[in-house]
């Protein structure tokens, strides 16, 4: 009976090493390219190539391609600062206009509710980039292209933002409606239930949304292009960046993107980190609720 | 089954029309028994809009329709009818040089277009508001007729923040979804049936409708047709989409459970290490994975260093290996995403049910297959779809990684063997300028993405039968 336990200790013991060394492996696979890219980011650019070699860890650890960087004869910190303003103003407004229609349409009824559901599903399912030329002329209407690209780019995020409540409509179809109930019969309007009754419960949805909002104009690239279509002035970190990258004429570039990246993804990498929790909260819901 | 069931789907289209019909007949009968049983105010509001609710003390309303109807009149007049008169034919006189060599602008029929749809819409719903006006007199006049009180303005407005709450929420995203979205959609399914292209270039050059022509293009297979090249990117969008949900799908569930197991420390640490690929934004994580399996990057050099190939292995020149190595780095990006989620509902999943099962001796396999499996298909099977649907148009991995290329001179409009629908479509829109075709891509990528969604919705176990698990 006891060998029998023993040996049935010995087999966990030889199943759990097994997963650790899996994980482990998973870990390097996971991490090496994030380290590959911190390591390059120190390549000296004086001394050694600032393209692509051959080797990974740099001769001679420098902060060239930082102090370029921030040096006056790069724009990165210009490019920087349109991607942050762009990122705020999207999460807020974004958030709100989220806030809002989820709410009208987890708690109200009204005629043509189903209908208008169903047709902002259909909607969803035209590719984005289909309609890009078009969008660029509304804009270029309201001069809002190449030196006007910023507030464009907010402009075209934000509008269409309403149809991104599954997520926050799921979360307050949870919050019971009795609660809702109660306060009206106190006599409160639908609208000062809205504002300080269900919004300060939402916090998770909040923080959830506003977060994925937050982080999605650091990697659009598509359209931040074409509406500020080589005005550099109005570029965003990802379309300066991977200029640098693909374009024949930068070669040497290949460090400064390393420390360029390393500079928007650290921030943006540390914030989701302290948010995770709601992010996780946010993306299982809305996985179980389709 | 499937039968009957084609019968019920027909039956279901045909009483719809029906009573489509019957909606409208007895919408306009009701509409002449407004006219003959209203008294002179509800008969005026016919011509001028909110006549009646302002002549019985509604301000608010009265207000707001007359203004809708002297805008709308103001509108067709210095705008509006100058581009819809000429819808049928987006334009006729050409730009050109003046006797004088200057040059004069004629129609621009970009702008014809865009502003014949947006007119046309704009007067589907004044038709709309107009029958608004309408019911609001007859129901004014009931009301006053059964005796009842009709609200004061300032009733009026306060139902804008309680019980018509929805329309003050609903408003400005409504707007902003139909200037942004729905009509530059009805412009761009529009111009799929025109000649929109690199020879027809808005403003300079005039063009027009050509029916069905650019869909005939996309299915003819002679060597200047689209045919072929739609067939082997439509093929790998397909392929892709089915790897990329799948595989991210079960390796994600595999490395959750393994992190879950009982024995297995510190799970916070081996889930932030994953989590790190989906917090750094991928135009950086991706772009240096490119470059990482670049010919002259990292991996080859390492390997040709090392004595362990002779030349640098092709992973982003060959067309094969290019898909394979997309499909891999897309697992880096999407396993730590499937297994947040997967963590979190494994939790869900009732002790009990694993502890009878290893009472009866039940491996760990099958305990995976009979328990596990089920329950997370069941409860993530419209996330599944959602993933599928989105992977169709998985535009950054692909355009980070390859942008759709090794290109080659057997496909046609630029595309590349690694070019997905969205991809090719917007290589088409911003270098070839081949608007038209990218149209009709757009709405190919509709149909596939409409289809799939519709057949997988409708036998999913967990919309079939709600119930199921609980």
């Amino acid at each position: 009976m006891a060998k029998e336990k023993k040996l049935h200790k010995q087999h966990k013991t030889a199943k759990n090493v097994a997963s650790y060394i899996v994980l482990v492996l998973i870990s390097i696979i996971w991490l090496f390219p994030f380290v590959c890219l911190v390591l390059q980011s120190f390549r000296s650019y004086a001394t050694e190539n600032g393209g692509m070699v051959d080797y990974l860890l740099p001769k001679q650890f420098s902060l060239d391609s930082y102090k370029w960087l921030f040096s006056s004869e790069s724009q990165f910190f210009k490019w920087y600062g349109n991607t942050l303003i762009i990122a705020a103003f999207v999460a807020a407004i974004q958030t709100f206009i989220v806030l809002c229609v989820s709410y009208a349409l987890s708690r109200m009824r009204f005629n043509g509710r189903r209908a208008l559901m169903n047709f902002w599903l259909v909607l969803g399912m035209f590719p984005g980039f289909l309609t890009m030329i078009c969008l660029y002329f509304l804009l270029k209407n309201f001069g809002l292209t190449q030196a006007g690209a910023i507030p464009g780019l907010i402009l075209i995020t934000v509008a269409s933002s309403g149809m991104q409540y599954y997520v926050c409509k799921g979360f307050f179809d949870t919050l019971p409606k009795s609660l809702d109930e109660a306060a009206r019969i106190d006599g409160a309007s639908r609208a000062r239930i809205f504002f300080t009754l269900t919004i300060p419960l939402s916090k998770p949805i909040i923080i959830y949304t506003a977060l994925v909002a937050f982080m999605a104009p650091w990697c659009d690239y598509v359209i931040a292009s074409y509406v500020a279509f080589g005005f550099s002035d109005s570029y965003n970190v990802a379309v300066a960046l991977q200029r640098w990258v693909w374009t024949n004429d930068y070669q040497g570039f290949f460090t400064r993107f390393c420390a360029g990246g390393i500079l928007v993804a650290v921030p943006i990498t540390l914030l989701f980190m302290c948010l995770q929790k709601y992010y996780v909260e946010g993306v299982t819901g809305g996985a179980v609720k389709g | 089954m499937k039968d009957t069931e084609n019968r019920n789907v027909f039956k279901k289209a045909e009483s719809a029309v029906a009573g489509a019909f019957r909606f409208i007949g007895g919408d306009v009968k009701d509409i002449g028994v407004t006219f003959k049983e209203g008294d002179y105010k509800t008969r005026l509001s016919f011509l001028i809009m909110g006549f009646g609710p302002l002549m019985r003390k509604l301000y608010a309303r009265g207000v707001a329709y007359l203004t809708l109807e002297v805008l709308f009149i103001f509108y067709m007049i210095s705008f509006g009818w100058g581009y819809l008169k000429d819808i049928g034919t987006l334009g006729t006189i050409a730009s050109g040089y003046n006797p004088d060599g200057t040059r004069f602008y004629g129609d621009n029929s970009f702008l014809i277009l865009l502003y014949g749809v947006l007119t046309v819409i704009i007067i589907l719903f004044f038709i709309l508001a107009w029958r608004m006006n309408v019911r609001e007199n007859r129901n004014e006049e009931k009301l006053i007729k059964g005796g009842g009180k009709l609200p004061k303005t300032r009733e009026d407005l306060h139902s804008l923040l309680d019980s018509n709450f929805d329309k003050t929420l609903l408003a400005l995203p409504c707007l902003g979804i139909f200037l942004f979205t729905v009509l530059p959609i009805i412009f761009m399914i529009c111009v799929a049936f025109t000649n929109y292209d690199y020879n027809h270039q808005a403003p300079a050059k005039l063009f027009t409708w050509v029916g069905f022509d650019n869909f005939m293009n996309l299915f003819s297979f002679g060597s200047e047709g689209f045919g072929s090249t739609f067939i082997t990117v439509l093929g790998w969008t397909l392929v892709w989409a089915f790897f990329a949900t799948f595989l991210n799908y079960f390796l994600g569930m595999a490395v959750a459970i393994l992190i879950n197991r009982k024995g297995v420390k510190f799970k916070k640490l081996w889930r932030t290490i994953l989590v790190v690929t989906i917090a750094v934004p991928q135009f950086v994580s991706l772009l240096y994975v490119y470059k990482m399996f670049a010919n002259d990057g990292l991996i080859n050099s390492y390997l040709l260093k090392w004595g362990l190939i002779e030349s640098a292995i092709p992973f982003w020149t060959n067309a094969t290996l290019a898909k394979i190595t997309i499909i891999v780095v897309n697992l880096w990006i999407g396993i730590p995403y499937m297994m947040l989620i997967a963590t979190g509902l494994l939790m869900n999943i009732p002790e009990d049910l694993y502890e009878s099962a290893r009472i009866d001796g039940a491996s760990p396999f099958q305990m995976f297959r009979k328990i596990t499996l089920p329950y997370m298909l069941f409860v993530t099977g419209p996330f599944l779809l959602t993933q599928f649907t989105g992977n169709l148009n998985n535009f950054n991995v692909i355009f980070l990684l390859t942008q759709g290329g090794p290109q080659s001179m057997d496909l046609t409009g630029g595309a590349g063997y690694t070019d997905l629908l969205v991809t090719w479509l917007y290589k088409m829109t911003i270098n070839d300028t081949n608007y038209r075709m990218a149209a009709v891509i757009g709405i190919m990528v509709f149909l596939v993405t409409a289809v799939i969604s519709l057949v997988v919705y409708n036998i999913l176990p967990s919309v079939k039968d709600e119930e199921g698990f609980q």
